[in-house]
């Protein structure tokens, strides 16, 4: 009876009708015309762009392979923004996931306020953009932000200049982005409370410490989640553009001229819009080679239980 | 006994680790409040005072109504492109994600399996033809370029709505359509209604994201009166720059419809993040 219900209601194999296959692409047509609109359409177009010199006021010119000789050969900028967005994200990433680890352990311990710690360190997540980059900046200001003065204060340390030392501004970006690791906590901690206690119950029987318990149960049930934690924040950090516009610029002397800022500037001051083009699609094939590289090294580290690869 | 003394140990090392994050969590916010309610004579001392004395209440009207920025427009600004987009995004990506949870049609699971792959693209890798696009069409200047893509549903949001719907049992359609329902009714009496929390999940985080969008309005918008909330205070720093007491008034009103929300649906945040982080 079930199984005829169903039949009539989603068609089945059988009865997948020409009504029900309709209504199906009517109503996903939203999705579909976005996607061809301002996604599949804007990455075609921007190939074809890529290949012209247009500044939008005259008409776009054919370059040739211009625009991806000078990038490749030619702009060592290109190399360095990508430098600087990978140094980012390789170490705020994992930095992130390592913290909200830690702490997604702690607070999944049998503990007093469970929901205000959880609430408390999810709070900076919250907020982003340009007040909490203001914010920060005046964190960061060398003479009268609190920052040096706790240093000074706490460990007698001398001024330091956070966003003006070409040395140290990324790792001030860095700082300020882990002040919101709150997000991969609270997805560590649902995960953790995912993983069935027996696994626990039985380990102990067996006589295992709690330490071992973490590196031997804890850690393998979590690889899946972590794995989501690393591919969103992958992809998250290479798109950092308002921190760094908002609070450097790109500067001091290019030290945090980030890939999409190099792209916009590129893009909207310059209007470069065919070197911009061929800018976005590196970013994309970088993007992807990034994924892809997760995806496949997943591969011999994620553990999905029933054990068939997803 | 010994196995108990461990457990005390680490119940204090928790807490103490977990105090410890709490102060470095607030220290920032408590800057930032203490920091609003100071005259530039009362921030450039050393060592700082936590505690302002007296309190500089006027930071706030001299930043929001005397700087010469219309702060009112953008807020309104802010609140239109906010409420308008949220609308659309939900409403979109919930047929959308109806029509691949609840519809048997041909080309659903190829279509789903791209979903997730635009969901791995960085949505700045477009945004040179698009503006490209909106400018052919003349809507540079506008809220348009911000508020027409909205409609047309977001992957991210479409796949939470679409797990959410999964789980929904479908005899309650077949129930519906006997009842004479046809498919709109089935979506927006049957299914809606029973997707609540993950609809509210969603609307909390297109309201976060477009309170907080920097790079689409600055790319699209360029008069004055046009400005977002984000777009101002950026503006704001440019031409007060040091007045510290005046910006962080200005990025605490900016900030504090976000801040509400959270303390009114924290619940709902938390729990969205927990629905998207694990399926």
């Amino acid at each position: 009876m079930k199984r005829e219900l169903e039949t009539a209601l989603y068609g089945g194999k059988r009865r997948r009708s020409i009504g029900a296959n309709f209504a199906g692409w009517a109503m996903a047509s939203p999705w579909i015309i976005g996607f061809l609109l301002f996604t599949l359409g804007p990455v075609a177009a921007s190939l074809f762009i890529s290949f012209t010199h247009w500044d939008l006021l005259t008409a776009p010119r054919f370059a040739g392979f211009a625009n991806f000789d000078k990038m490749l050969f030619k702009d060592p900028q290109v190399w360095k923004s990508l430098w600087i967005t990978t140094y980012y994200s390789i170490v705020s990433v994992p930095l992130s996931l390592v913290l909200g680890f830690i702490l997604a352990l702690m607070l999944n311990r049998k503990i007093k306020g469970l929901s205000f710690w959880r609430t408390l360190y999810y709070l900076p997540s919250i907020i982003s953009g340009v007040a909490v980059v203001l914010l920060w900046q005046w964190i960061f200001s060398p003479d009268f932000g609190i920052l040096n003065y706790l240093l000074k204060v706490l460990f007698g340390m001398d001024k330091v200049y956070w966003l003006t030392n070409p040395k140290l501004v990324i790792p001030s970006l860095i700082l300020m982005s882990l002040w919101s690791f709150g997000r991969s906590m609270v997805i560590n901690l649902a995960g953790l409370q995912n993983i069935p206690t027996s696994l626990y119950e039985s380990a102990e029987m067996d006589g295992c410490s709690s330490i071992k318990q973490v590196f031997h149960i804890t850690i393998p049930m979590m690889t899946p989640v972590i794995f989501l934690n690393l591919v969103t924040g992958i992809i998250g950090s290479l798109q950092t553009f308002t921190n760094a516009f908002v609070m450097t610029g790109g500067g001091p002397i290019k030290a945090s001229l980030f890939y999409m800022l190099y792209l916009y500037k590129n893009a909207f001051e310059s209007f470069n819009m065919g070197y911009a083009s061929a800018l976005s699609w590196i970013l994309l094939l970088y993007a992807s080679a990034l994924t892809l590289l997760v995806f496949v090294s997943g591969r011999y580290w994620v553990h999905y239980e029933g054990g068939d690869g997803k | 006994m010994k196995k108990h003394s461990l457990q005390l140990l680490l119940d204090a090392v928790t807490y103490l680790i977990l105090s410890i994050g709490l102060v470095i969590i607030l220290i920032p916010f408590l800057w930032m409040v203490s920091t609003a309610l100071k005259t530039d004579n009362q921030i450039f001392r050393f060592p700082p005072e936590w505690i302002p004395n007296p309190f500089a209440w006027s930071n706030f009207p001299t930043a929001l109504t005397y700087s010469g920025l219309p702060f009112g427009r953008f807020f309104l600004n802010s609140f239109i492109i906010t409420a308008v987009t949220t609308a659309g995004t939900v409403l979109s990506s919930s047929i959308v994600a109806f029509s691949f949870s609840r519809l048997q049609w041909y080309g659903r699971k190829t279509l789903f399996f791209v979903i997730i792959m635009t969901m791995m693209i960085p949505k700045e890798v477009t945004i040179v033809p698009e503006f490209i696009l909106f400018k052919t069409i003349g809507w540079i200047n506008s809220f348009l370029p911000l508020i027409v893509p909205s409609f047309f549903g977001y992957a991210f949001y479409i796949f939470i709505l679409r797990q959410y719907m999964m789980t929904i049992n479908p005899e309650l359609d077949q129930a519906a359509k006997i009842d004479g329902c046809n498919i709109w009714m089935v979506y927006w009496r049957i299914i809606m209604p029973q997707c609540r929390l993950a609809l509210l999940t969603v609307s909390i985080f297109s309201i976060q994201s477009h309170w907080n969008d920097f790079m689409g309005p600055l790319v699209y918008l360029n008069s004055l009166q046009k400005f977002t909330v984000s777009l101002g205070l950026r503006m704001f720093s440019g031409q007060y720059g040091t007045e510290w007491g005046l910006l962080m008034a200005a990025s605490l009103v900016a900030m504090l419809p976000i801040l509400v929300l959270f303390a009114v649906a924290q619940k709902y945040f938390i729990q969205g993040v927990v629905v998207t982080g694990i399926k």
